[in-house]
């Protein structure tokens, strides 16, 4: 595994009024792959990937057996020597493009900003940088685009900018939280062409974050299915959407209508009920009072983690092959 | 045919006024036609030239040691404006300091922020001013000092709320991710943001100085005879009010004027800001 270029190991992140958002994690980035964190509002995907920038809240505690990048520790990391990893190897898109740009600057002198803080050199050759970027990132008249400030920007404008600036610095990973949350569906298709583009072209890892598992069956070469805090489920894309295993897994993909399977009239999959808040002294599976399977041991206790294939885990006290046992014993 | 809105008319106005002020404070020397200090005892409290008994040489007359009633107004507005900048820029420098500490880091920097501002709300003005005059004496510098470090307390305010808001905004954690510094952070994200705020603040921080220091020479607290500030030529013209109203009159209707000035002016940067901020 010498190939990862994130590595996290027993990330957990507690708030200070007991809520614990995330409860000990591992997931790891290859260079050059999309990873994708799926789940639903309230799991814990945002606070994930703001934990490994250590750019949470007041108020929230991280610990970690171990965050490494690039081989290298950065759990421990001062903040001074934070900053300089931020922006630069590792940079990260935010999911609201209207208001991730400050409306006070022109773009130009945003993204130069970048550049000149973490590389020096003149601002001229920092801004000869930018609308060579703007370009790459398929924005016409780049120039023209430098002197602009936001307002001026359209919501696919702004998040192509957002993209160009994160990438101002060569970065290796790219955290990408919900990047296209807030556009609509033909941006967005672009903007996810976009980012495979770039991936190819200079070899970005990508730390996906999204709700939509279009986007991650599109994106993803690796996925991770967050729940309460927990991976439930994780493994190569095709394996999982092929074979997905945790009762949640399986009940996000009876979520996605698929034109054709579904008849006139009947009503779209859903998963009854709430994320439950976990406290500390949680115990048991967070998943039980939703999950069909559920049994008197999801009630207590640690969830066994399992392997249902190759690189391909989850957490469950089902066996891997229950659907099919399910299905058979609904036939007989 | 679209007419420009009355709010549009009374920012202009207001705009107009203060100009106005300003450079006949800052020309005074240059245009005025007698010293403010000359007195003449022959020529006492000769009513405006427009009216009955006044004389062509004293545009507003004169007061009651002679000296030359518009001379001394334009003085006086030099006293006001210079007043009214240097307290800004003083209580200004305090308060948004304050306030954007306060407001960024949260916690307990922002406690002791807030019990900063619940002690000065808590201090009558007159009441330090006569004792601070009492103990040092009344002059200029005395009253920018005593307005300065007490008028700070809308700019806290002001500058902490709109800190707070800044603060959680996107492109704040977007220069946090970026690599950026602290010191960066609030100097060159959250304070550029929050400026159009404390304009509209300083504007009316200046009003009020300016109405505070006529309450105060009027009492005998602020500046020290015999420079003209328009407070002190209320207080000395109260005397003769009601043979000769005009003397109370003139300073009066000029403070009212400026301060509305002043106050239009702040409306209309407020409609002029908020209005580029809609975006």
């Amino acid at each position: 595994m010498s190939a990862a270029l994130l590595e996290v190991e027993g990330l957990r992140v507690g708030f200070g009024n007991g809520t614990q958002a995330v409860r000990g994690i591992s997931l790891s980035v290859a260079r050059g792959e999309t990873h994708c964190l799926v789940g639903e509002s309230g799991c814990g995907k945002s606070v994930t990937s703001l934990a490994v920038m250590n750019l949470l809240a007041r108020g929230a505690v991280r610990t970690a057996e171990g965050i490494r990048f690039e081989g290298r520790e950065i759990a421990g990391l001062s903040e001074r020597e934070m900053g300089k990893l931020r922006g630069d190897a590792m940079a990260m898109i935010f999911q609201e493009p209207m208001t991730s740009l400050n409306p006070a600057y022109t773009v130009g002198s945003q993204m130069a900003e970048v550049y000149v803080r973490h590389r020096g050199g003149s601002k001229a050759a920092a801004l000869d940088r930018a609308a060579h970027l703007l370009g790459r990132v398929g924005i016409t008249a780049p120039g023209m685009r430098l002197a602009q400030y936001p307002h001026q920007l359209s919501g696919g404008l702004r998040q192509r900018v957002m993209i160009a600036m994160a990438l101002m610095c060569d970065p290796k990973l790219l955290i990408a939280d919900e990047p296209t949350t807030a556009l609509d569906v033909t941006v967005q298709a672009q903007i996810l062409r976009l980012l495979q583009e770039l991936q190819h072209e200079l070899g970005l890892a990508i730390l996906l974050i999204t709700h939509d598992l279009g986007i991650v069956a599109r994106m993803a070469h690796r996925v991770s299915v967050m729940y309460a805090g927990r991976v439930v489920e994780s493994g190569p894309a095709a394996e999982l959407f092929g074979r997905p295993t945790h009762p949640y897994t399986h009940g996000l993909l009876a979520c996605v209508p698929v034109p054709g399977k579904i008849a006139r009239g009947e009503p779209l999959g859903s998963i009854p009920g709430t994320v439950p808040k976990i406290g500390p002294g949680y115990s048991g599976c967070a998943f039980r009072e939703r999950c069909s399977q559920a049994m008197p041991a999801c009630g207590a206790g640690d969830v066994p983690g399992r392997e249902a294939g190759p690189e391909h885990r989850y957490e469950c006290h089902l066996g891997a092959d229950w659907t099919a046992r399910l299905a058979a014993e609904a036939a007989a | 045919m679209r007419f420009p809105s009355v709010r549009l008319l009374a920012a202009g106005l207001g705009t107009a006024i203060v100009a106005i002020v300003l450079v006949a404070g800052l020309l005074a020397p240059w245009i005025t036609p007698y010293d403010p200090f000359i007195t003449n005892l022959d020529a006492r409290m000769i009513p405006p030239s427009f009216m009955e008994g006044g004389r062509p040489e004293n545009f507003l007359g004169t007061d009651q040691l002679g000296r030359d009633y518009f001379s001394r107004l334009i003085y006086g507005a030099r006293i006001s404006m210079l007043i009214g900048i240097a307290t800004v820029i003083t209580s200004g420098l305090i308060g948004i300091t304050l306030g954007v500490l306060g407001g960024f880091f949260g916690g307990r920097v922002d406690d002791v922020v807030m019990f900063a501002i619940t002690c000065r709300l808590s201090i009558p003005l007159i009441l330090v001013a006569l004792a601070v005059v009492g103990l040092v004496g009344s002059s200029l510098t005395v009253v920018v000092l005593t307005l300065g470090l007490l008028l700070w307390d809308r700019f806290a305010v002001v500058a902490r709320s709109t800190t707070m808001q800044v603060r959680n905004l996107d492109y704040v954690a977007a220069a946090w991710a970026a690599g950026c510094s602290q010191a960066h952070i609030l100097l060159r994200e959250v304070l550029p943001n929050i400026i159009h705020h404390l304009v509209i603040v300083a504007t009316l921080e200046m009003a009020l100085a300016i109405l505070l220091e006529a309450a105060l020479s009027f009492l005998g607290l602020g500046v020290p005879p015999p420079l003209p500030s328009w407070g002190l030529m209320i207080a000395e013209a109260k005397e003769y009010m009601f043979f000769s109203p005009w003397v109370i009159m003139v300073p009066g209707i000029s403070l009212f004027v400026l301060v509305l000035g002043i106050n239009f002016m702040g409306d209309g940067l407020r409609d002029m800001l908020g209005a580029q901020r809609d975006v």
